[in-house]
């Protein structure tokens, strides 16, 4: 068995924060550059090309991709066979890090306590964490820091089973269409389909962090990427909701059981600063 | 189309009604930042018929909330966050003299008819080019509401900042344009 101690994990969190929001990901860069071959609207390509500025600026200088530093989300496996050492439970280490991470990294707090109240609690905390115990025993954590903008323009529905293929091929367009020039396009439209209302959202969510340019391994679910992806592309909406072709940089689904009586489909927008990052043990 | 409108506020309104969708401008001067909690604020005083922390006259908003500075810049990642949120309060600072807004986004129709009434524009800058448009600011200070933190008011100002207009004083609308001339649904 395997021992780690949570201070370590600490460690290794705050520097996935300061990291994750300040080194725009490889994949992210090709997509960019590719889809910048191919826009048509002049507007289009000037904004592409500021946004890849940005992801060079960003690393040389050592300053935030964007100022929406993000919720801290993290979705961690952990083996069966791991023993984790020292004060608190997992999430009161990684907890600690996003805390130092944010302040010593001068990255943004955009927390506030309750949400009614909205009172900033000035670390950042507390993250959002998805823990799945996996065999073996060793420890990835993923932290991908989500944007209000696009997060507040993402949406679920509650399908009807009959309404099939067809009505979540429209609720996925719809919710692009709504989402409009908001969710800082170019997007990367993330869906889960099945599952429970909770868990629905959650395969949107994982589905975010799959290395763009990569294929479902289900043919079904690869050509469906490509038929959504085309039919966002020609809403016209384009870079910064200001007209052209890139309006997504990719769609990914993630589909999972459900109920015989549902037909769950939820919508997760993420920015073109698609950021995630992994640290294993 | 490629010509670059110099704009330093305050605007009067026949510069803002010169101004038209599309437009490529570059703002050199003093701008004021402000996002939800500020604009609250703001609002909840000319509710009470107080005065605003600052001349709001001919002046421009710049929707951010900033990162915190690194020691020895001015100010951190400074792009643009999403407007719509701040329309149920921009009407009435429409009504006091605001001239300009910058965004991200798209925004509502009490806003765009606002802007018609009131004579003002509402320009787009890139979201998600924070870092970029940080090295546009020159200087940073906050003149009101330092216990929101990023969400504080802050006098900034910019040197060659690059927006374009995306919604003028007469109804023109770069969004619904952009739509019309890409879209092939």
């Amino acid at each position: 068995m395997k021992t780690i101690e949570l201070q370590q994990v600490s460690e290794k969190v705050k520097y996935l924060c300061q990291q994750a929001n300040t080194v725009l990901g490889e994949d992210v860069i090709a997509a960019l550059e590719k889809f910048r071959r191919d826009e048509e609207s002049p507007t289009g390509r000037e904004i592409l090309d500021q946004i890849l500025e940005n992801a060079r600026v960003a690393e040389e200088q050592n300053a935030p991709l964007c100022q929406d530093t993000g919720f801290a989300v993290f979705f961690v496996e952990m083996g069966r066979d791991l023993l984790l050492t020292g004060e608190g439970t997992l999430e009161d280490a990684i907890n600690r890090g996003v805390a130092q991470g944010y302040t010593e990294g001068y990255l943004r707090k955009s927390i506030v306590g309750d949400p009614l109240e909205r009172k900033n609690t000035g670390d950042n905390t507390p993250a959002v964490v998805h823990l799945k115990q996996v065999p073996g025993e060793g420890l990835a954590i993923t932290f991908a820091p989500k944007g209000g903008g696009s997060e507040n323009m993402s949406r679920l529905a509650m399908l009807k089973p009959s309404d099939g293929l067809e009505g979540v091929k429209n609720f996925v367009v719809e919710s692009v269409k709504i989402a409009g020039a908001n969710p800082c396009p170019p997007i990367i439209v993330g869906v889960g389909i099945g599952g429970t209302f909770e868990h629905c959202a959650y395969q949107a969510k994982k589905s975010l962090l799959r290395e763009l340019g990569s294929r479902h391994p289900e043919p079904f679910y690869s050509s469906l990427e490509d038929e959504l992806l085309e039919l966002v592309n020609a809403t016209g909406i384009g870079p910064q909701g200001l007209g052209g072709r890139t309006t997504a940089l990719a769609v990914h689904v993630e589909a999972h059981p459900c109920h015989i009586a549902s037909l769950p489909v939820a919508v997760n927008m993420q920015c073109h600063s698609a950021r995630h990052l992994t640290a294993t043990w | 189309m490629d010509k670059i409108i110099s704009l330093t506020p305050p605007l009067t309104n026949e510069v803002v009604l010169g101004l038209s969708a599309g437009d490529r401008v570059s703002f050199n001067g003093v701008l004021y930042t402000a996002r939800d909690a500020a604009h609250k604020r703001l609002v909840a005083l000319l509710d009470e018929g107080k005065p605003l922390p600052f001349d709001i006259r001919g002046q421009v908003i710049y929707y951010v909330g900033p990162t915190p500075a690194r020691p020895g810049r001015v100010i951190g990642s400074a792009g643009p966050t999403t407007s719509y949120r701040m329309d149920a309060y921009t009407p009435a600072l429409i009504g006091q003299g605001l001239k300009g807004m910058i965004g991200k986004g798209n925004r509502g129709e009490e806003v765009l008819e606002a802007l018609k009434q009131g004579k003002a524009v509402y320009f787009a800058a890139v979201g998600g080019a924070g870092a970029l448009i940080s090295r546009c600011i020159v200087s940073s200070e906050i003149i009101a509401y330092e216990d929101l933190g990023p969400e504080a008011i802050r006098r900034v100002e910019v040197r060659d900042f690059r927006v374009v207009v995306a919604n003028d004083a007469h109804g023109g609308d770069l969004f619904e344009e952009g739509i019309s001339r890409y879209g092939r649904m």
